[in-house]
């Protein structure tokens, strides 16, 4: 057994609408090379202006993440050849990154675990390249769309603060909730919004010095970057129990085979000489703007947590499963707002609200919850009122989910109404005691479980409509004189 | 006189008064082109059709009389590291010698917008890398005073146009000297800026933090005028300064009673030709009979401009020419089997052996490692530099030393040496290491007839002080038309 002891580095676009140089847009899924111009593909005599709502973006990620800010920060070059860097240069942050000093706090196994961030900086996005064979090497041909590159990216570097493969995935997820809620970026792992490379060693428990560490890069989904990593313990762990050493290469994860494979060794490390762009001025923030851009941060996930913790009374977890997207949460406190009963709202949203979604394989980031917060509220208040029965309800709202239509329409026309009515109960119940001896005997004679079967009846002959405690009263009074 | 001899602002009034029209005027320069340039190849494209019809619409322009500006229906040539839309802009590389610019650069934009026709893409070492323009991959330049000589470089082909009157204003560009150099072995006024007083978008980068576009003209009214027509701030070059532009036509007849001017003795030691230093001097007692003061003064750092040049310079370049590979656009490499033999062998085959050498010399000095040693050591020179031309600013008003240590010398004389060829900047990139503008003037010829430039320093900013030193200059030795030409055998 070793520890494991993972880093993370994290690319995020940011989404705004135009690239970080020019002016060219920056949707997705254009059309190859139509959002492009002489600045993004690096055309002679071209020169970069940074587009400074990206400032703004980074920034604000990097404040949402706890970062001290830098008040003077510069460009730098990252000099590489590839076909989908147009200028062989990628302009990037080396020693002076924006944002410095974060940390992300989320939960694993209800404990709270922190890794900090050693840097947040800003950078420029590559094209992209398809390749006719399984790598640029091999192929007969490549393609390269250059609507991407340009397009603004933060890279976010934590400490080696990561402990298991789960443990990077809960805060991946953590930091993509983060970073929604800041709204500057849509961080979508299938577009490549949100891409993350790991850095990965073992070492025996009670070691102090790093073990030799292997970066694993194509992680596309949270899972992938969780089954990379177990397999990247496995084969070190092999590695070194069979007394052999763990190389420092990068590795590629395979998601078909399910295996990481090497890509470069250590002696292929490039050196990127890294040198400020001349082509850009320094970025001189003052503690002015980086206060005002503060106060224009949404409430983040943790405060939110802790507000709905101290406002509404909910537990930790019901907070914190609420809050994991910000959706969610604002859904819930509109329909408290006009409900009340956060308790009960709660309760209605973790289970019913979001099975619903799940199943329903609804993209809330993407698309509105299909029920309003009235909607809710409604047939809350339709549940309260003992209109119709807390089982019902769930049906109800499962076809409100479906037909958009509302809780009141819904048990008009399928007659949902629950049976109050003591003349009409009474008569059902009746019915039953006539119907079942046995049970009336059992009830009478001190077998009171018997009673849950009698409910039963009563509601099967009332196809669910019964009141069921109603129910429960009649037949007390009715056999136990009670 | 024929028109493609005359001066801009000499034209300026013929074409106000109606006397001529753009149109012909642009023709003048077309035939003087066709009759010339052969013999001295400035030229390494001529915009003739579009340089007529933006004639044709200058002349319009100047009949209606609308927006008519100082440069309107003039014609301005540019070096051929300067985009213009729909136009080739090689710089002189065989890696580029296809490539068609698909837009203008700021500097190009605003003369277009004031109606000046661009008339052509001159020559120079390739992607602005020598002394002398014999790196251009395309054409050899020759020196109108002298065809066995080099025009100088790396704006050859700009300094040789109007010396031989087949440009009337030429723009060039500056990374450590090459405005200068040129100008003052082809004896015509060039005028390098403060950095950032001019867009660079658009020049084709050399070195980004050095590179300047220039006036290269016949006077110094002309270079206010050019300098006017291009400077300013400009929003697609974040190094470019913000703010007001003076007028700097208002200088010229200010006079230099009463300022002082420095001689810095570093400039005037060792390497410097004996009749380059009378020639200098001699132009200081003038401007000392005028009025002005004269100081001697200290660069104590001057001395390792040189060094700290030839570090900066290729570093920022092996960065700048990386794009070059193949994928986009220009030169590309038939039958590499694969992306990395693509890019190895495209510049192999697109690069000249000085831009190599350069990309070579700028990776070494990156390299992790050495980054410490040599890129940033430079960079602490350059402060150094700059602080002892604030120093030396704080006791006078311009400086004043030779632009080049020699006058030109004959083709092929220092190809063999790079090094030698190298000390052609000794002079000139000091002002570019400091950011600060510089002027070269032509100051008289040397025994076998060639010219010698005088180049003027001034603090940042201070392109009216020095326009005003070297027109007070220009008066009192007679202007223009008291000075010889070069005498061409064509004609
Ligand atoms: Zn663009």
């Amino acid at each position: 057994m070793y520890e494991v002891i993972i880093g993370l580095e994290v690319h995020v676009e940011l989404s705004t609408d135009s690239k970080i140089w020019c002016g060219c847009s920056t949707d997705f899924g254009a059309e190859a090379n139509t959002q492009v111009c002489p600045v993004c593909l690096g055309l002679p005599g071209t020169l970069p202006v940074l587009n400074e709502k990206a400032l703004e973006y980074a920034v604000k990620a990097g404040l949402a993440l706890g970062c001290e800010i830098a008040h003077f920060t510069k460009f730098d070059r990252k000099n590489y050849f590839y076909p989908d860097l147009p200028k062989a240069y990628q302009i990037s942050q080396y020693d002076l990154p924006l944002c410095r000093n974060g940390a992300v706090e989320f939960e694993v196994n209800g404990e709270t675990r922190r890794v900090r961030i050693a840097r947040v900086h800003l950078e420029e996005e590559a094209g992209k390249t398809v390749h006719s064979g399984d790598n640029i090497m091999g192929s007969e041909y490549s393609l390269v769309d250059y609507n991407r590159g340009g397009i603004p990216l933060i890279e976010i570097v934590t400490e080696p603060d990561i402990r298991s493969p789960e443990e990077a995935r809960l805060f991946m997820e953590k930091l993509r909730t983060i970073l929604l809620y800041t709204g500057v970026s849509d961080c979508k792992m299938q577009e490549g919004s949100l891409r993350c490379d790991a850095n990965i060693s073992l070492r025996p428990f009670g070691e102090a010095k790093l073990g030799e560490r292997t970066e694993v890069k194509n992680l596309n989904s949270f899972r992938a970057l969780q089954r990379a990593l177990e397999y990247e313990v496995r084969r070190q762990s092999a590695l070194l129990d069979a007394g052999e050493p763990v190389e420092r290469d990068t590795r590629h994860w395979n998601e078909q085979q399910g295996v990481t494979i090497s890509m470069r060794s250590k002696e292929d490390a490039q050196d990127y000489r890294y040198f400020p762009d001349p082509d850009l001025v320094p970025v001189t923030l003052t503690a002015e703007q980086i206060e005002t851009w503060r106060s224009e941060l949404p409430e983040l996930p943790d405060q939110k947590a802790a507000r709905f913790m101290e406002q509404f009374g909910l537990p930790k977890y019901d907070a914190q499963v609420l809050t994991a997207s910000k959706e969610v949460a604002a859904f819930f406190e509109a329909t408290v707002e006009r409900f009340g009963e956060p308790k009960t709202v709660s309760n209605w949203v973790m289970g019913e609200i979001l099975r619903l979604i799940k199943e329903m394989e609804i993209d809330i980031e993407q698309e509105p919850i299909p029920i309003s917060p009235e909607g809710l509220a409604e047939l809350l208040a339709l549940v309260s009122k003992g209109t119709i029965s807390n089982n019902v309800g769930k049906e109800v709202l499962e076809t409100m989910f479906k037909t958009g239509k509302s809780a009141a329409e819904i048990v008009k026309e399928q007659g949902l109404e629950q049976i109050s009515d003591t003349g009409e109960l009474e008569a059902l119940v009746d019915q039953v005691i006539a119907e079942n001896p046995g049970p009336v005997e059992d009830v009478k004679s001190g077998k009171e479980k018997a009673i849950g079967f009698l409910v039963g009846q009563v509601m099967k002959a009332s196809r669910g409509k019964a009141n069921p405690q109603r129910v429960n009263e009649i037949l007390r009074q009715r056999l136990l004189g009670s | 006189m024929e028109l493609h001899a005359l001066r801009a602002h000499q034209l300026r009034e013929l074409l106000d008064k109606g006397e001529i029209s753009s149109v012909e005027l642009t023709k003048s320069l077309l035939a003087r082109i066709e009759a010339v340039d052969p013999a001295i190849g400035a030229y390494l494209s001529v915009r003739e059709k579009e340089a007529l019809q933006e004639a044709e619409a200058a002349d319009r322009r100047i009949r209606e009389g609308r927006d008519v500006g100082p440069l309107t229906g003039i014609p301005v040539s540019v070096k051929d590291n300067i985009s213009v839309d729909g136009s080739p802009t090689t710089c002189a590389s065989k890696m580029l010698e296809h490539y068609i610019s698909p837009y203008d650069a700021t500097v190009v934009a605003r003369l277009k917008a004031q109606g000046a026709p661009i008339l052509g893409k001159l020559n120079l070492d390739e992607f602005a890398m020598g002394s002398s323009t014999e790196t251009s991959a395309l054409k050899l330049t020759r020196n109108p005073w002298d065809l066995e000589r080099v025009p100088g470089g790396s704006s050859g082909g700009p300094a040789a146009a109007v010396a031989a009157d087949t440009a009337v204003l030429a723009l060039g560009s500056d990374t450590g000297g090459s405005i200068r150099q040129p100008a003052a072995f082809c004896g015509i006024v060039g005028l390098k800026p403060t950095y950032g007083r001019v867009s660079r978008y658009g020049l084709v980068a050399f070195a980004s933090s050095l590179d300047q576009i220039g006036p290269m003209t016949k006077d110094v009214r002309d270079a206010a005028l050019l300098l006017a027509a291009i400077a300013g701030h400009d929003p697609l070059d974040s190094t470019s300064i913000p703010g007001e532009v003076p007028d700097f036509a208002a200088e010229l007849d200010k006079g230099v009673d009463g300022l002082v001017i420095g001689l810095p003795k570093e400039f005037f030691g060792e390497g410097i030709a004996p009749e380059v230093k009378d020639a200098v001097l001699a132009a200081v007692r003038v401007l000392e009979g005028l009025g002005a003061k004269v100081q001697e003064v200290s660069l104590p750092h001057a001395r390792y401009a040189l060094a700290a040049y030839h570090m900066i310079a290729p570093a920022e370049a092996s960065s700048n020419l990386g794009r070059f590979d193949g994928v986009r656009f220009g030169h590309r490499a038939k039958e590499a089997e694969d992306v990395v033999t693509l890019f190895e062998k495209t510049r192999q085959e697109g690069f000249g052996l000085e831009v190599k050498r350069r990309i070579m010399l700028g990776t070494f000095a990156l390299s992790a490692g050495y980054y410490d040693q040599y890129y940033l050591k430079a960079l602490k020179v350059r402060t150094l530099i700059r602080q002892d031309f604030e120093k030396a600013f704080q006791q006078c008003d311009v400086l004043a030393t030779p632009t080049a240590p020699t006058v030109a010398f004959r083709i092929g004389e220092k190809w063999e040496n790079p090094l030698e060829m190298y000390q052609s900047d000794l002079l000139t990139a000091p002002a570019n290491l400091a950011g600060i503008p510089a002027i070269s003037i032509p100051c008289g010829l040397n025994g076998e007839g060639l010219p010698i430039g005088l180049q003027l320093l001034g603090p940042a900013l201070g392109e009216g002080l020095l326009l005003r030193v070297a027109a007070a200059y220009e008066g009192a030795t007679g202007g223009v038309e008291s000075r010889p030409k070069p005498r061409l055998e064509v004609e």
